[in-house]
């Protein structure tokens, strides 16, 4: 249920207004996270240098991708981890699920990853037979709820606590409440019980270091902590993008992703991973396998003006700042990606042909860009993804109404004419429904500027 | 100071008051103000619908218009109109002949407020209103052209005006030209959270610096018959 498509995405839109409880959900959760959100940037004076930092580090990495990729898979592959690279998602799941039945796996635990969303692991992964169990609360919510994430970092935002509890009552048997200490105790002994007996354990990234090989992951909940040290396998999985190049740059990067995603100071979890246990009495899997994952990034990578997509961090701002996302939540976008980022990078990843709806998913207000962390100009993409899709899929009537458009405005008689001619055709004809249904139309002045001058 | 307007598509078909007002104004600070009558739009609905082809025909000719004009600045009372020129340069970045003439001109166009504050430095232009208002920020004239303080400042010398701030007067009407019409649900459900944020406010007026949203804020107001009006700055400003 519920995996739309971005094709409706108008249609998605109007169903999502239309629902009462998602919109009070949103609503709660997206003004929580921005107050959040702005409280902690307001109280590191040093937020703005902060960002201009990251992004320059950001901007470092991705203009020598290839070099640090390298600097990255040599060093992490020295402490025991082995390195897969795949060009697309059905390369990723190949690796992913040759790796899970070479070691028999059965049950696969997952802590939360937006790429291995992206590439649909899941289903790769069960239809090879393997139960996958989703670990991360809002991810086994939805996973019970058979849907995808609306939120890149809070995937079950859209829900409130009612039909969480009315959900637990249906698949997990458990008595009716809605007390969140009784829903979290019985996601947590169901969860405890996989944890114990997953053959595999399969994670993202968030950041690559290519000084040390070390993948670093932040969480809240400990799931991650145990998705990647319990099972004898580890797999992460990441997009090319996340490599930084030095142990040290972490620092603003650590400062800066909790405070925009939650408004935290310190996710409570952070881990380090360099490579395998090295002695027998180490802890920890006996081997990690990393998966490179290019998936359409080099083609981001290869543009100056989409370069700069790769440098998100997956915070999740942009999402609680958009008015757009506030009212309709993320599955009405029918994109893995939803909200302004989602708008950004679905149709590079996937191609404008389903996706060209989403880059004008937007008013362009620019609140995205003001939260962004690296400095994401996601209006200029969003409007170069509209250059690109306009010509090429906007409707004949479009185009041709832009043609008659510009040769009305390159010249002063015609355009003197048609605005006397807009006053005559607003007394006989409809004005656009689309304005009207909800707003008054201001009528047109029975003597324009140009008629009024000089005065 | 002479001082070229530039009045904008809007204004000119649907809300000529603004235009007027912008220019006595002007006038009323010393400057000389003159009209192009050749003028027609900024090109931003091609822009931002992803027409560039006819976004640069559009542009071309409102450089070339006022490259003609010997006014010491271009003055439009839009923040979203002027930061389209100030966008020009991106539209021609790959053009040699053109992008110095498009940064030339972006350079010298300025939005109402930000003309009267930064280059004229007159914070008081004896306007007179008597009631409770608030302001709505235009987005493109905050992020884009970084005008806060600038409105703010120029309502709070308009004697008899006692001026509120909005909850989240930062926060987009959910207008974004074509986006209105193209997804008008969720405009609308975004003006909502502004119309309640100004019903909230107990205002008798609501004053932007942009038509557009104006259109968008005072077409669910009227619809909803709220005792709200909205207003234009360069209207408040012009009030005696």
């Amino acid at each position: 249920m519920n995996h739309l498509s971005s094709e409706t995405f108008g249609e998605n839109a109007k169903a999502a207004l239309a629902d009462t409880h998602l919109r009070g959900a949103l609503k709660n959760a997206t003004s929580l996270f921005g107050e959040r959100r702005n409280e902690a940037a307001a109280s590191l004076p040093n937020w703005e240098a902060l960002r201009t930092q990251a992004r320059a580090i950001k901007d470092e990495a991705l203009s020598d991708l290839d070099r640090y990729l390298e600097e990255f898979a040599r060093n992490a592959e020295n402490r025991g981890a082995k390195i897969h690279r795949a060009l697309d998602a059905a390369a990723a799941n190949a690796i992913i699920c040759k790796l899970a039945t070479e070691h028999r796996a059965r049950i696969i635990v997952k802590s939360k990853s937006m790429t291995t969303e992206e590439i649909h692991l899941n289903t790769a992964l069960e239809a090879a037979g393997m139960q996958v169990v989703e670990t991360d609360l809002g991810e086994y919510i939805i996973q019970l709820a058979d849907e995808p994430p609306s939120h890149i970092i809070a995937p079950a935002i859209h829900k409130t606590r009612g039909q969480i509890a009315e959900l637990f009552t249906a698949e997990l048997g458990m008595a009716p409440t809605d007390d969140i200490m009784q829903l979290t105790g019985t996601a947590r002994t169901t969860l405890r019980d996989r944890f114990a007996t997953a053959d595999l354990g399969i994670s993202g990234v968030n950041f690559a270091i290519a000084e040390t090989g070390t993948i670093v992951i932040v969480e809240n909940e400990g799931n991650i902590r145990l998705t990647t040290s319990l099972p004898r396998v580890h797999i992460a999985v990441m997009g090319i993008e996340k490599v930084i190049p030095r142990f040290a740059d972490l620092d603003v990067f650590l400062k800066l992703l909790p405070r925009s995603g939650t408004g935290q100071r310190l996710t409570t979890y952070q881990s380090f991973i360099t490579g395998t246990k090295q002695r027998a009495t180490d802890e920890g899997p006996e081997e990690l396998h990393i998966v490179l994952l290019d998936n359409g990034r080099s083609r981001m990578l290869a543009h100056p003006i989409t370069r700069q997509s790769l440098a998100c961090i997956r915070c999740g701002a942009c999402l609680n700042a958009c008015p757009v996302y506030q009212q309709i939540g993320g599955h009405a976008y029918g994109s893995v990606y939803p909200g302004p980022i989602g708008a950004v990078i679905t149709p590079q990843l996937i191609g404008i042909e389903k996706t060209s709806q989403l880059p004008y998913a937007s008013s362009l207000c620019g609140a995205c860009r003001d939260v962004c962390p690296v400095k994401i100009d996601i209006p200029q993409l969003l409007l170069h993804l509209r250059a690109e899709i306009a010509p090429r899929k906007g409707s004949a009537a479009e185009r041709l109404a832009f043609k008659l458009w510009a040769k009305v405005m390159t010249r002063p008689a015609l355009y003197k004419m048609s605005s006397v001619a807009g006053r005559v055709m607003q007394r006989f004809f409809p004005i656009s429904r689309a304005w009207t249904n909800g707003r008054d139309l201001r009528p047109i002045e029975s003597k324009s500027f140009h008629e009024l001058w000089p005065f | 100071m002479k001082v070229s307007l530039f009045v904008t598509c809007l204004v000119d078909q649907l809300w000529t008051s603004i235009g007027v007002s912008s220019v006595e104004v002007l006038r009323r600070v010393g400057c000389e103000v003159e009209f192009d009558q050749r003028q027609t739009c900024c090109a931003q609905p091609a822009f931002n619908t992803g027409y560039r082809k006819e976004a640069r025909e559009v542009a071309q000719r409102f450089i070339k218009l006022y490259e003609e004009s010997d006014a010491d600045a271009i003055v439009s009372p839009s923040g979203s109109c002027t930061a389209m020129v100030r966008h020009y340069p991106e539209l021609f970045a790959d053009d040699p002949e053109w992008l110095p003439r498009a940064e030339a001109i972006a350079a010298k166009t300025h939005e109402l407020s930000s003309f009267l504050i930064r280059v004229l430095k007159v914070e008081d232009v004896g306007a007179s209103w008597t009631g409770k208002l608030t302001w709505h920020d235009a987005c493109h004239g905050l992020r884009d052209l970084n005008l806060k303080h600038e409105p703010r400042t120029l309502i709070r010398n308009v004697r008899g005006a006692e001026f509120v701030e909005l909850e989240h007067a930062d926060a987009c009407c959910g207008f974004g030209g074509t986006f209105s019409v193209k997804y008008p649900e969720i405009s609308v459900a975004i003006l909502d959270q502004k119309i309640d944020a100004i019903e909230r406010a107990g205002v008798q007026a609501v004053v932007s610096g942009d038509a557009s949203c104006l259109m968008q804020i005072g077409g669910r107001l009227s619809r909803n018959g709220s005792k709200v009006r909205v207003m234009h700055l360069a209207e408040l400003l012009n009030h005696r």
